[in-house]
């Protein structure tokens, strides 16, 4: 489904992504685990179509379609999301235009008729039930004056809403609690299905007892210096990112349970 | 890459065309340029005026030769020649429009291409509209239905005829012809206008609407409109303007009074749209308008609500003298400055009687080049005991070659009083829209969408048909009716 083939990206000029391997499959679930600066986020922003990021070689592929040449609007209604790690801010805009406004611009362009306000109600309260939201985030400022975990919760309904072909969440764990690690996990897992396929950035294994992997890759210096199945997860948990040897930087304690940045 | 840039799509959304900007070529009855005291004759004369009005029209431009043009805007442009500009052109008709059928179908053709018809099939469901054309009214629509509650609704020169002794007994008592170079020159010159009364107890039963149209070339257009709503009345009067795309820019100066007794409440809305010029600023009104409201009575209520998105230069303060015991003053403003527009902007509350209470609500849009300004004035007299102000100036940057200015000014002279001000200065970000684009939006709704949930505290002052054209006027598409 999707190919990345010998991906290189830099930003303001300074090269991040070096030449980055991956291919995923329809219905699989990949972990990009890696230390700070290694790439991940530059992975996902290149993916989703931030100007900020340069793409200076390499080639990615998405169901045939080069999508880097694909807008980046063009790419979010041909089903490609991205969770991010710090959702934006957007005031006096409620939460609940937004998303009506992003689910019928998906659905329009999947020849799906567009949710009045009635049907979009029905639904959007049920899956606000389903990751434990109140109602009345549908009426406030779309993440203002949201909490990391309510910010978190609002990227997995908007997840679920748009029922993306190719999600790809962007250290969604960080910083959360338990809880919301559980409503982030299970988002995921709802999500899961032989059509879609989903990457799950972290820098964390923890997140992976909940969400089990089908391939697990390290990105170290812009490049994945090894893949491997779930174990690989745990080794790294267990002997830290310095093992994978060409860094230098070594893995962090993660922060305490509760703590939001 | 190839993706369009969320900052390219912006500025291709920023450069859509002004779409009121064609002209309507017309026959029409053109005094020359410049100004004189014999100018100001032929104009009161062609209106069959009485002769307290030519001398006060006399008295004001005497007035107004004595005085300079204001010069602590922050806006720039050349000086203006008054003498280059024409000061009276009507659309060549009869003895003016005695009824629809009248009117030169031309005219019909141009209001209604403008969203404004007048046609008694077609009118705007509940709305009465009085239609400006350069210099004179050119109709007024359910007149009669109106009269029947007793509310007179007519062009200015109709009031003058009809009934001179209303308007010599309000005319310049809210703004006198002195107040100000511009409204100077109003006094000695308007043609027309709007004219409103709504007589005690009555609470008018639709809303009135004017709509300005400036036409012709090299004119200016210098109407007057007043509103009187007595005891216990009430009004919402809407105002619209647009003007076709020229390379010169012309001048608008009005003045509006309103005048609210004991218990009455007038609310005032306009959706500013008069031609801004083009992206380099070549061209488009200037908009040098005087608007005042007095709550001349006990627990009388004002409120100006206004959109602001064209014009070259806005330069605009619809003020409230508070004198009335208990009254209430409001100031609702959007204004919008792309290209290189300036707008300078704001409101007077001017605190005279007791426990009087006042909001502002100012929210500026720059964008391109634009210039915003808020200029605001709160004046709490000695006796006005247990007076308040509440104000709260956003300023919205789009990109980044625009400025926004806020230069509130707060006199307190009455210890009792309460005065809050709040600011704020925000941008849209390439983050927001990245995040927007992200869920699917074109950038172009993404702005849309972040522009309008940042003015719609003050679009939900708009009578409902304004808020629409008021929204569809800064790009954006109409919230849904959920949030």
């Amino acid at each position: 489904m999707l190919d990345i083939n010998n991906l290189q990206a830099s930003v303001e000029g300074k090269a991040i992504l070096k030449g980055l391997d991956l291919h995923v499959k329809a219905g699989e679930v990949h972990a990009i685990m890696g230390p700070n600066g290694s790439g991940k986020s530059t992975l996902s922003q290149v993916l989703a179509g931030r100007e900020a990021y340069s793409v200076d070689g390499g080639s990615v592929t998405w169901d045939g379609q080069d999508l880097l040449a694909m807008p980046i609007e063009e790419r979010a209604r041909a089903g490609l999301f991205l969770a991010f790690q710090y959702p934006v801010e957007i005031p006096g805009v409620s939460n609940a235009y937004f998303l009506k406004a992003a689910v019928n611009a998906v659905r329009k362009h999947r020849g799906l008729p567009e949710f009045d306000a009635m049907d979009f109600l029905t639904r959007v309260k049920a899956e606000m039930k389903a990751v434990g939201m109140k109602e009345e985030f549908l009426y406030r400022s779309v993440n203002e004056g949201f909490s990391g975990g309510e910010k978190k919760r609002n990227e997995v309904l908007q997840m679920a809403l748009l029922e993306p072909r190719l999600a790809i969440l962007d250290e969604t764990d960080s910083g959360l609690d338990i809880d919301a690690l559980k409503v982030v996990a299970d988002g995921v897992n709802r999500l899961r299905s032989p059509d879609r396929a989903l990457i799950v950035i972290t820098h964390y294994q923890r997140l992976l007892d909940y969400i089990v992997p089908d391939k697990v890759h390290v990105l170290s210096q812009g490049r994945i210096v090894r893949s491997g199945g779930r174990e690989l997860a745990l080794e790294l948990e267990e002997k830290g990112y310095g093992w994978i040897g060409d860094s230098g930087e070594v893995h962090h304690e993660p922060p305490a349970s509760g703590a939001t940045r | 890459m190839k993706t369009a840039t969320p900052a390219r799509q912006i500025d291709s959304f920023l450069e859509q065309e002004y779409s009121a900007g064609f002209e309507t070529l017309l026959e029409a009855d053109t005094l020359p340029k410049g100004l004189s005291e014999d100018v100001i004759r032929v104009i009161s004369a062609k209106k069959g005026e009485p002769d307290f009005l030519l001398q006060w029209r006399l008295e004001a431009y005497r007035h107004w030769l004595t005085m300079t043009p204001p010069h602590w805007a922050a806006v720039s442009f050349p000086e203006i020649d008054f003498q280059d500009i024409v000061y009276y052109s009507a659309p060549k008709k009869k003895d003016g429009p005695k009824s629809l059928d009248d009117v030169d179908p031309e005219l019909l053709k141009t209001f209604e291409k403008l969203g404004v018809p007048l046609h008694e099939r077609a009118r705007l469901a509940g709305v009465a509209v009085d239609a400006v054309f350069d210099s004179v009214s050119v109709a007024t629509t359910f007149q009669k239905e109106l009269g029947e509650h007793g509310i007179i609704f007519c062009s200015f020169s109709e009031a003058v005829k009809h009934h001179p002794e209303l308007v010599r007994q309000y005319l310049g008592t809210v703004v006198p012809p002195s107040d100000n170079f511009y409204a100077a020159l109003n006094s000695a010159v308007f043609s027309d206008g709007s004219f409103v009364f709504i007589p005690k107890g009555v609470k008018c039963p639709m809303e009135l609407s004017t709509y300005f149209r400036i036409n012709a070339r090299d004119t200016g257009q210098f109407e007057r409109t007043l509103i009187i709503a007595e005891e216990g009345a009430s009004v919402s009067y809407l105002e619209g303007c647009t003007a076709p795309m020229r390379d010169e820019n012309q001048l608008h100066a009005a003045v509006v009074e309103l005048i609210a007794l004991d218990d009455a409440k007038i609310k005032y809305s306009t959706v500013q749209n008069w031609y801004p010029g083009d992206k380099d600023g070549v061209g488009g009104i200037y908009n040098f308008v005087t608007k005042r409201g007095d709550c001349r009575g006990a627990r009388s209520h004002i409120s100006w609500t206004q959109v602001e998105t064209g014009s070259a230069i806005t330069w605009k303060y619809p003020s409230v003298i508070l004198r009335g015991d208990d009254s209430v003053g409001d100031f609702h403003s959007v204004a919008l400055s792309n290209h290189r527009q300036q707008a300078d902007t704001g409101t007077k509350m001017i605190h005279m009687g007791r426990n009087t209470r006042s909001t502002i609500l100012s929210k500026g849009i720059s964008a391109g080049h634009g210039s915003n300004t808020f200029r605001g004035l709160v004046r709490i007299a000695p006796r006005a005991e247990g007076a308040r102000n509440y104000t709260q100036c956003d300023s919205l940057l789009i990109g980044d070659q625009c400025a926004a200015h806020t230069f509130p000014t707060i006199e307190v002279r009455n210890p009792s009083a309460q005065v809050e001000h709040e600011a704020t200065t925000s941008r849209i970000g390439e983050d927001q829209l990245f995040y927007a684009m992200q869920r699917g939006l074109t950038a172009e709704d993404a702005v849309s969408m972040i522009v309008n949930g940042f003015c719609r505290e003050v679009f939900k002052e708009l009578p409902m048909e304004f808020a629409v054209e008021a929204q569809k006027l800064l790009g954006v598409s109409l919230e849904g009716s959920i949030g």
